[in-house]
């Protein structure tokens, strides 16, 4: 058991090395790299913002109760404004790509695999690692960010919404709230983060994909474990990211 | 029958195209090629048969470099596949054409991007009124030429097989590596596939390597015999040698 996953952490760093060695060679895909982002931020922009926004209420109507009994009901949106920028809107973006685009690429690339797609790029003069595995995981770690820096914005509006249900404050006064709360060392790590779980959801649903097994269960397999192991690999990023800001002394 | 190939055509005058010596390939404990000896003369159809799990696919795969052999040799037009630099590997594959097993179809494209796909990779100066004629004509060929803007996916079987064998021909192959053409598809079907690959063979003079167990489809296409048992070749001829043959292991495909 702990042989099989000593040996799998292996492969994926030598997967993950290739990426590096690919990355830099010429003949970038650019057009398959502006598909795969364009598809990306589509598939994955609604349910981001959906969940966003929920968050954002809900965390901001049950933090309520607490401040109230202190009476520091005043200090609600700088409270939420913390939690949500630096920990809840990039988590919740990146479980979800991981979710939806993780075991998406998975599967694609486990069908591709089965039924001989990639070796027929390879034999149609055409390097499939570079063409479907450094645009995919280029893509995620350019959309995941920007989804993330998205779901702020609008797990924030939640947020205030939340304020606002008992009538506390105005519109001007959240965000100038919101805005004197947050500085540089809150909004700075909690983006660099993100770049990290882009990389992490796209290189895993590569790797499952390339190395899916023959047959459906083959490619449900690899999607499945695609979303399984990127997704707890984004708490553990989480956990070494909060170690370092808090080394630095930036909490 | 209307047409069959001449089984008798004597084809060992001719130059070899591919040359293999003493191939070997194991995964692991399993020696799936072990001592593997084979020459396709020009304009020839070579059919490998063997059981499923012998080792054909993975025979095909090493020829046109897909796998990288454990030993031996092969030469394919003179050139030793294993000592070929990427871009020499893709000048390779250019002339020797592959049609997987399971299509291999990019389920994304449509059957045009499908067959643009190894012309702009391979040839990427072909302008564009060309790649629309070449495609035109592959699609011709095959009999689909009303399929052009459909997906893979709303197409049947045996189109699906049409349409891959045109993109392998698009780029005007002189060796054909068939996997197992006719696997999966009805028997008239798989008839009409096998007359597509005679048709090919003598329109473009094309030699072949076709894998199959499909007796029928042998029967059709194949000038010559190979068989494949425990990874060396074991008996070769044409089909009545081998048909007529004592030997258990061979008659047994052939009942
Ligand atoms: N990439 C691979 N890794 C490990 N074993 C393989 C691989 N490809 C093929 N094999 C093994 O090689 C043997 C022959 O496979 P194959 O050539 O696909 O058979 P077939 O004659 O049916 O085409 C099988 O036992 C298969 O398990
Ligand atoms: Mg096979």
């Amino acid at each position: 058991m702990i042989k099989n996953i000593l040996i799998e952490i292996g492969l994926i760093a030598r997967f993950t090395a290739r990426f590096f060695r690919e990355v830099f060679k010429p003949q970038f895909e650019f057009s398959e790299f502006l598909r795969q982002c364009f598809y990306i931020g589509n598939k994955s922009f609604p349910l981001v913002a959906i969940t966003a926004f929920i968050m954002g209420l809900v965390i901001t109507m049950q933090s309520r109760p607490t401040l109230v009994e202190f009476g520091a009901q005043a200090w609600l949106p700088k409270m939420i404004s913390v939690s949500l920028v630096r920990e809840i809107a990039p988590v919740i973006t990146a479980l979800i790509c991981a979710g939806k685009i993780g075991s998406g690429i998975g599967a694609e690339l486990g069908s591709m695999k089965v039924t001989e797609q990639i070796d027929a790029m390879d034999v149609s003069g055409t390097n499939p690692y570079k063409f479907l595995v450094v645009t995919r995981v280029m893509a995620t770690t350019l959309m995941i960010p920007i989804l993330a820096i998205l779901a702020d914005g609008i797990s924030l509006y939640g947020g205030y919404l939340g304020c606002n249900i008992h009538g506390l404050v105005s519109w001007d006064l959240f965000w100038n709230q919101v805005f004197d709360t947050l500085v540089f060392a809150d909004i700075v790590p909690s983006i660099l983060k993100t770049f990290f779980f882009g990389f992490i959801i796209g290189i895993i649903g590569c790797y499952q994909g390339f190395n899916s097994s023959k047959g459906t269960e083959g490619v449900g397999q690899s999607a499945n474990s695609a979303v399984v192991i990127s997704s707890l690999l984004v708490f553990i990023i989480d956990l070494l990211a909060v170690q370092i800001t808090d080394a630095l002394n930036l909490n | 029958m209307a047409e069959v190939v001449e089984h008798n055509k004597s084809f060992n005058s001719l130059e070899s195209v591919i040359s293999i010596k003493g191939l070997r390939k194991a995964f692991g404990d399993n020696k799936v090629i072990n001592g593997f000896d084979f020459d396709l003369k020009r304009g020839e159809n070579v059919v490998v048969l063997g059981k499923s799990g012998s080792g054909k696919s993975v025979l095909i795969k090493l020829i046109i470099g897909l796998m990288k052999p454990d030993q031996g040799s092969i030469e394919v037009f003179k050139d030793k596949v294993e000592t070929l630099s990427t871009s020499q590997l893709d000048e390779m594959r250019v002339k020797v054409g592959f049609l997987f097993q399971s299509n291999a179809l990019y389920d994304s494209m449509t059957v045009r991007e499908n067959l643009e796909f190894p012309l702009r990779r391979h040839r990427k100066k072909t302008s564009k009124e060309e790649v629309n004629k070449l495609v035109m004509e592959a699609l011709t060929n095959v009999g689909l030429p009303q399929t052009v803007d459909m997906m893979p996916s709303e197409l049947s079987g045996g189109m699906r097989k049409r349409i891959a064998l045109a993109r392998t021909l698009i780029l005007k192959p002189e060796i054909i590596l068939y996997d197992e053409p006719t696997t999966g598809l009805d028997p008239i079907t798989g008839k009409e596939i096998s007359h597509l690959m005679l048709d090919i063979q003598k329109k473009y003079n094309t030699s072949s390597i076709i894998i199959s167990h499909d007796i029928n489809c042998v029967k059709i296409v194949a000038n010559r015999i190979v068989m494949l048992i425990d990874g060396i070749c074991y008996a070769t001829g044409t089909y009545n040698e081998l048909e007529n043959s004592t030997d258990t292991r061979v008659k047994q495909f052939f009942e």
